[in-house]
């Protein structure tokens, strides 16, 4: 079923950044094995996971490092084999300390119960509450950036009613290509991993949403799911934030997600292409997420590239595998350039959410001069959710947080669209941060 | 390799291309037709008074950020130039100097810098000194060289709109008097009396399209202007046409065209939303009308521009962009 003639997109804003995927063309390749790997027991959304092993403890490649604790937390394994070494605070991408363990690397000895071959394996043994389980085991989260729990999305509470399941392979971001890779070269992974997302479900209908400048991965989507009921792939224009899962859920269903609400409020779960794979991995191989692809990429990068990573490689690794860092790099981002963090260290580790590392040059990465605010709405006509971005700033600055929260400042999503379009260079995300957090602290007694 | 000195800032990481001093030197551009064709109508006099104008406009604004303010220079921004421009566009093309200095020194210091300069200024500054000058010298500022006159002490006329105005009051038919005025088509190209750039519908229409192009500004303000002068003139003229011009007429003639395109568009003292934009133009519109056919002036562009000004914080506070799931709720 093909639904691309013509190109679905969202109601509201959006801004068109030129897409740079310089990395488009760059097969998936493995990085050799890294000496050490930095694994944090914090990569995803919750609960921090609870270590069990100890210094000087031998581990296998997938095996328990860290259990989660309780219902929104993750568990996190040996994405190598060796032996454990120092296990204390070490940054990661947000720039924050959090607890991780060091593994030193010995050869590459992987559980036992772990299918490494490249079979495809596309009968569904399990059922709904076996697969969540089996999800939950493997420690997937969501792989698009933010890192949320997978088994989590798939427990709809009471109550709620989901009848269509929506995959992520938007990758609206510029630069980044690792979904695209994904997309292209395991196509019948994820057709099997929906399945499984389905089956958990218990949904009749997905739609995969592909923006258009990925029009290789539609086609092949389109004939794959030429004999497939309830599967459709649809084209969506290029228009960030499109992958946006609010702007996604609208663009392909027309529903819209009620303020302050979650797409199972209108009956949808969204995931992440990557994310799809990781489940069929998990459920179809028993193979816990302790590798993604990362995607390498910038305008003076030497190879823009695609590899498959180990959770908790260096940074510099994957750097040193694609020509090394270009000499007018003056910023390191992890993620994409509309919603990356920018990193300090070179060390830091790639983590379950990280989906690229972009190097920007250094006349690019330092911003231009603030004019005062020109009133010339430009900000208004990019939110996708529709906001005032420049009251917000005023009133996030001003430190009226009430106001700023009755103007739905905690609707923002925070695309960057805004401080994307400004033309007085005004740091409005900024200030929107700052707003939300204030609004956010627990009120003192 | 770089690793030591890495810039650590918040997302977004990147930044689109249009930045203020692009804006601004897009509108500039926008206004060279306009410009041009009232130098080929007007000869030196019509650059005499745009240079001095632009000129004195940044010399004011330069030494009151440098002495007053005593702040960093602001003037490479390009706004001020843009003033300069508007303000000699919206005055005669022999005007003498030092009007024109009274003229920039009204729109930059109490137009513009008295609010903190560019983007808090609730008027649009040109409109200040242009108002300023008409009420304090009625009768330089309402006598305008004859197009195609070429010499600094051209023989002067009145404009379309005033010949109307005039003639009506002295009881003269509209037909006669809508005899003794141009043909549409000159007065679309522009061979018609006025304000230095007020003149040629035809050259302010390509500098508009050009900013709608380079996306400087959206449709909503001139299209909801126009659209309502035409729409009110086209009523009053279909009730009485012995009493009222037809429409056409009074798109083409006086300020309308120039209104539409640069006065009412400048960004700070417009609405933010598109939802404002377009109550602000109809207000314009309105006003405009009702100056031009009831009240004193002939032209009523820059008195319709200027309280609708004041109309805007207004607007922004009520005049709000649907909101994403916002629909669905009230359901």
């Amino acid at each position: 079923m093909a639904l691309h003639h013509k190109l679905k997109t969202f109601r509201l804003g959006g801004v068109h950044p030129d897409d740079q995927k310089l990395s488009a063309q760059a097969p998936i390749t493995p990085l050799p094995l890294p000496k050490t790997v930095t694994i944090p027991i914090t990569q995803h959304i919750g609960a921090p996971a609870k270590i069990v092993v100890q210094r000087g403890d031998s581990v296998k490649v997938g095996q328990v490092i860290a259990v989660h604790e309780g219902f929104v937390s993750s568990n996190i394994h040996a994405s190598v084999s060796g032996r454990i070494g120092v296990i204390e605070e070490t940054m990661d991408s947000s720039g924050f300390k959090h607890m991780a363990v060091n593994i030193r690397v010995k050869g590459d000895d992987w559980m036992e119960t772990v299918d490494r071959s490249d079979t495809l394996i596309e009968e569904i043994k399990l059922d709904s509450k076996e697969i969540v389980a089996c999800i939950m085991e493997a420690g997937v989260v969501g792989m698009g950036g933010a890192a949320f729990p997978a088994h989590v999305k798939l427990s709809v509470p009471e109550g709620k009613h989901v009848d269509y399941l929506i995959i992520n392979g938007v990758e609206c971001e510029p630069y980044l290509t690792a979904d695209h890779r994904i997309m292209l070269e395991k196509s019948r992974e994820i057709l099997v991993g929906i399945k499984i997302l389905m089956t958990a479900l218990g949904v009749k209908q997905a739609i995969i949403g592909i923006e258009d400048n990925k029009h290789d991965a539609v086609e092949l989507f389109e004939k794959l799911l030429q004999h497939e009921q309830g599967i459709a792939v649809a084209a969506l224009e290029v228009h960030y934030p499109q992958g946006g899962e609010k702007q996604l859920i609208q663009a392909l269903l027309n529903r819209e997600v009620p303020s302050g609400g979650l797409p199972s409020d209108v009956g949808v779960i969204v995931h992440n292409v990557g994310t799809t794979y990781a489940i069929y991995e998990a459920v179809q191989k028993n193979k816990p997420l302790i590798e993604r692809v990362v995607t390498v990429t910038g305008k003076s990068v030497k190879q823009p590239s695609n590899f498959l990573v180990r959770i908790g490689t260096p940074v510099i690794d994957l750097l040193i595998a694609a020509g090394g860092v270009p000499e007018d790099t003056g910023k390191i981002v992890s993620g994409g350039p509309m919603m990356g963090k920018a990193i300090a260290d070179l060390d830091v580790p790639i983590a379950k959410g990280t989906s690229g590392i972009l190097l920007i040059p250094k006349e690019e990465s330092t911003r231009a001069e603030v004019y005062n605010c020109l009133h010339c709405g430009k900000c208004i006509e990019a939110c996708p959710m529709g906001l005032e971005p420049y009251r917000l700033l005023i009133l996030s600055k001003k430190g009226n947080h009430s106001r700023a929260k009755e103007e739905h400042i905690l609707d923002c999503i925070e695309c960057g669209s805004c401080s994307f379009v400004c033309p007085s260079n005004r740091p409005i995300l900024d200030y929107i941060r700052l707003g939300k957090t204030q609004l956010r602290k627990p009120k003192k007694a | 390799m770089s690793t030591g000195l890495l810039t650590v800032s918040p997302s977004p990481h990147i930044h689109s291309e249009l930045t203020v001093p692009q804006i601004m030197r897009g509108v500039i551009i926008a206004m060279v037709p306009a410009l041009a064709f009232s130098i080929y109508n007007f000869g030196l006099g019509a650059l005499y008074v745009t240079g001095l104008a632009v000129i004195f406009c940044v010399g004011i604004e330069y030494a009151i950020v440098k002495y007053l303010l005593k702040k960093p220079a602001s003037i490479h921004d390009g706004s001020a130039i843009i003033t300069g421009l508007l303000l000699a566009f919206n005055v005669p093309s022999n005007l003498p100097w030092y009007i024109i200095l009274i003229g920039s020194a009204v729109a930059i210091g109490i137009g513009k810098m008295s609010f903190g300069g560019l983007g808090n200024n609730p008027f649009n500054p040109a409109l200040v000194g242009r108002v300023f000058l008409l009420l304090s010298f009625p009768v330089p500022m309402t006598h305008w060289p004859q197009a195609g006159s070429w010499s600094l002490d051209a023989v002067t006329g009145a404009t379309p709109l005033g010949i109307l105005k005039d003639g009506m009051r002295a009881g003269e038919s509209m037909d006669s008097l809508l005899n003794q005025m141009p043909s549409y088509v000159d007065i679309f190209f522009g061979f018609q009396g006025g304000s230095l750039g007020e003149m040629s519908a035809f050259a302010l229409l390509l500098g508009l399209i050009y900013m709608l192009y380079r996306k400087i500004i959206t449709w909503h303000i001139p299209v909801s202007m126009l659209l309502t002068v035409v729409i009110m003139t086209g009523i009053f003229w279909l009730i009485d046409p012995a009493k009222f011009a037809n429409p056409l007429f009074h798109v083409l003639t006086g300020g309308v065209m120039l209104g539409a395109v640069f006065m009412a568009t400048d960004y700070v003292t417009s609405p933010f939303t598109h939802r404002g934009m377009l109550i602000f133009g109809v207000g314009i519109g309105v006003l405009t009308v009702l100056i031009r056919l009831f009240g004193n002036y002939p032209e009523g562009v820059s008195f319709a521009i200027l309280i609708m000004n004041a109309f805007v914080p207004m607007i922004n506070r009520y005049a709000k962009e649907p909101r994403y799931g916002e629909v669905k709720q009230k359901r």
